[in-house]
């Protein structure tokens, strides 16, 4: 089956009690076991319930793993995923990641004594000289959040084995749609789910996907000590959203090109951040490793300060001024005070996450109204 | 193809900032800009009950001085948003929503019919409906007649002083006609009857029945608007004078639907746009394959030039929805239920319009009980599928029935 089709069957398989066609939400705790001490299929809901699993499965499906396990949020995802560490490990980074990642990086990590280093994942040859002895993770994201870098997955993946380390990706921005990262030699796929998988902006969520039997095992072990898990209702409507997910994706990604072309030609614009872009440095990459479009992120650069910027993103009409992404609406905020907010001024500045910016989440609205949203916030 | 006329603007935009294109529409129309809490998507609200602060707000709102919710039979908020939300999908002043179709049709029946009142309805039709009319109404003093699909001179004919309504479908389940809505909107203006129109095959990104003249459209939201499966509701289309009636009826009857139910609904139709033009594609696909498969006789789609209503339905539709229906050849009831069953990825069951591709066989899912000249009359042959296409992928359907006609 292909991917449009196994998003809308895989883990979906009709009830088999009622034959209904949409497998009913199971919101129990407990399940009745067959004796003491032994075991049904499901327990306690923590280590495992009929409603997440079956969409951990289409999740899994989706991204080519063995398993995925679904999580409260994509923090919890993450940290999920970094609870493999242990105190003296180091772990890098790539510079320009979501600004909550970088929090717990800094503030929750260190307290365990794990040690980070950011590099420029789109940078080979920097971020490899950011390893150490010690290194045990590198964590990447498919496009760079907020200044839309490519990485080279397969060669970040090959260095990061060469080196005995896990490599962690997160493919948020990306989703399965476009790019499959353990196809390409990644070892852990974590999603904010609460994104494009999700879709309606209604279900906060994080996904882990691997494609090792031995690393779902651990994952999951972690998982259910320390309980971070999806409620029912949530895993309801993630599955819900995944089954239009490609058309979506397609759709955003078709929209975001036509809206970064445009955005291009406005002389108040500087640059624009998009890997569709010829002038973007990684579309070549891009090109190679992504496929079906370059996704509905949009970064672009004012030529002005941020009380200008600010301006830009608090006039629009249809882009809601919001964090988060990936959803039907069409969102708009300033990275350097909402998304990276948690960057220490010195990282921004040496990162470039200048005041100027400007990330769009482009939703499923016509593009015709978004430019035209946009046209006159920017005042062209 | 119909123009995008959509009158409705993106709201709390003044001034508007341009016609709001139809996925527009779906994500935004009849929404809040700013909403509870500040919250991007509208709260569930549960509440049976709405409470007031003083005596004197009782009053204002009695005497109408204040639009507020006053008990969850006459309205709740999750239900205008999503009322407002379809009526400008409809391009329509007013909607109302029901718990299902069938009770949005009775809902319309009940408050427009009196007993001595007839109507008149083209013959093919959802079973359920003509059910109802001729069954149910008919305890009630009120006469149906039904007339051969598309034939407006018997239509014509069949029209008494008596008769208050005129009803189709379009497309029609299961043959697909697609009607002349000009023309069946200016029979009913000429002899001064009201005209519904069950556009539930089509959906409104297809047709918008209303901008032909027809006074309503009824819609099953549980197939295409829904869109998932996942819930049932259904709804009328109209203006709000005509619709006021219907309202207040809802009201004392209480057909309405859920809080939970309506923002499913809301959250299906933000997709709406995107899953109808996936909807089209893979039926226009599925259609054409059939067409060209040896063991098929007959491919009933409007999409097909082959189609004795193609014509108007070039004219009249954006696109041509995911229903087929098709014969196979030289095939029992029972050849054809094995092609049914040898399905792989379109499940057996009633119902359309969700993500999930359905299959069925009329003379078994609907018309079992029915004796072989009724289904005869009705158009039902024994080697009879109904199909209703997904969204998913076009090549893995095509694949799918190949190998289904193959087994």
């Amino acid at each position: 089956m292909k991917f449009r089709t196994r998003s809308i069957h895989v883990g979906a398989e009709p009830d088999p009690a009622t034959g209904a066609v949409v497998p009913p939400i199971h919101t129990a705790t407990t399940f009745i076991q067959p004796g003491a001490g032994e075991w049904g299929k499901f327990d306690y809901s923590r280590s495992g319930s009929p409603t997440r699993n079956q969409v951990e499965k289409t999740i899994a499906s989706l991204e080519g793993g063995v398993g995925a396990l679904l999580f409260s949020s994509g923090m919890a995802a993450t940290h999920g995923a970094m609870m493999l560490l242990q105190s003296g490990d180091h772990i890098v980074a790539g510079s320009d990641i979501y600004g909550g990642t970088y929090r717990l990086l800094h503030k929750i990590l260190s307290r365990s004594g794990i040690e980070v280093t950011l590099a420029p994942a789109h940078d080979i040859e920097s971020f490899k000289a950011a390893f150490k002895p010690n290194t045990k993770m590198a964590w990447i994201e498919t496009i760079g959040n907020p200044l839309m870098t490519i990485p080279d997955i397969r060669a970040i993946a090959d260095f990061t084995h060469s080196r005995k380390g896990l490599l962690g990706i997160d493919n948020t921005f990306a989703t399965p749609s476009l790019v499959r990262p353990l196809e390409l030699g990644a070892d852990i796929v974590m999603h904010s789910a609460t994104k494009y998988l999700g879709g309606h902006s209604d279900c906060l969520s994080g996904a882990l996907v691997v494609g090792d039997e031995q690393l779902f095992k651990d994952l999951y072990f972690t998982q259910n000590a320390t309980g971070a898990v999806l409620g029912p209702f949530e895993s309801f409507l993630l599955g819900r959203g995944i089954k239009t997910l490609d058309l979506r994706v397609k759709e955003q990604s078709r929209s975001a090109m036509q809206i970064a072309r445009w955005l291009q030609k406005q002389p108040m614009v500087k640059r624009v951040l998009y890997p569709g872009l010829e002038t973007h440095p990684g579309h070549e990459l891009a090109k190679r490793q992504m496929g079906g479009g370059f996704g509905g992120m949009i970064t672009f650069e004012i030529d002005g300060d941020l009380a200008a910027t600010k301006r830009v993103c608090e006039s629009t009409k249809i882009f809601g001024l919001a964090v988060s992404l990936g959803a039907v609406e069409s969102l708009i905020e300033q990275p350097a005070t909402m998304s990276h907010a948690s960057y220490a001024i010195v990282d921004k500045v040496r990162f470039g996450i200048t005041d100027g910016l400007i990330r769009l989440s482009i939703g499923l609205e016509d593009p015709e109204d978004l430019q035209n949203d946009l046209a006159q916030a920017i005042g062209t | 193809m119909q123009t995008d006329k959509i009158q409705e603007s993106i709201p709390g935009t003044t001034p508007p900032l341009r016609v709001a294109g139809p996925s527009t529409q779906c994500v935004h129309a009849g929404e809040a800009r700013q909403k509870m809490a500040d919250a991007i998507t509208d709260a569930i609200c549960c509440s049976s009950t709405y409470t007031f602060e003083s005596t004197k707000s009782v009053i204002d709102f009695i005497e109408q001085k204040q639009p507020r919710e006053e008990y969850g039979r006459y309205g709740s908020p999750n239900e205008k948003v999503v009322e407002r939300k379809l009526a400008a999908l409809d391009n329509g002043e007013d909607a109302i929503v029901f718990a299902s179709g069938m009770a949005a049709a009775v809902g319309l029946y009940m408050a427009k019919l009196n007993a001595g009142d007839e109507i008149v309805f083209f013959d093919q039709c959802y079973h359920r409906s003509r059910e109802f009319c001729s069954k149910h109404l008919s305890r009630f003093g009120v006469v149906t007649r039904q007339v051969p699909t598309g034939d407006f001179n018997a239509m014509e004919a069949a029209i008494t002083s008596k008769t208050k309504m005129l009803v189709s479908e379009s497309p029609t389940n299961p043959h697909l006609t697609v009607i002349d809505l000009e023309q069946f909107a200016a029979l009913g203006k000429e002899h001064k009857i009201e005209t519904m129109i069950d556009a539930t095959l089509a959906s409104p990104y297809n047709i918008r029945p209303l901008d032909y003249g027809v006074d309503y459209v009824w819609h099953s939201c549980t197939k295409y608007l829904g869109g998932h499966n996942d819930l049932l509701a259904g709804s009328i289309v109209g203006s709000k004078e005509k619709l006021e009636s219907v309202r207040n009826l809802r009201g004392i009857m209480g057909g309405i639907n859920s809080a939970h139910n309506l923002y499913l609904l809301e959250r299906g139709l933000k997709t709406f746009a995107l899953r109808m033009e996936r909807h089209n594609e893979n039926g226009q696909a599925i259609a054409d394959f059939l067409t060209n498969h040896p063991r098929i006789e007959h491919v009933y789609y409007p999409g097909l030039s082959s189609h004795p209503t193609h014509s108007v339905a070039k004219r009249t539709m954006r696109g041509f929805g995911g229903l087929i229906t098709f014969l196979i050849k030289d095939a029992d009831w029972r050849k054809t239920a094995d092609v049914v069953d040898a399905c792989r990825i379109s499940r057996i069951g009633p119902s359309l319009g969700g993500v999930e591709s359905l299959i069925e066989q009329p003379l078994v899912m609907s018309y079992f009980n029915y004796p072989p000249e009724q289904r005869a009359q009705f158009g039902i042959p024994d080697n009879m599928i109904r199909m209703a296409c997904g969204i998913e992928d076009t090549q893995d359907l095509i694949d799918d029935l190949a190998q289904a006609l193959d087994s």
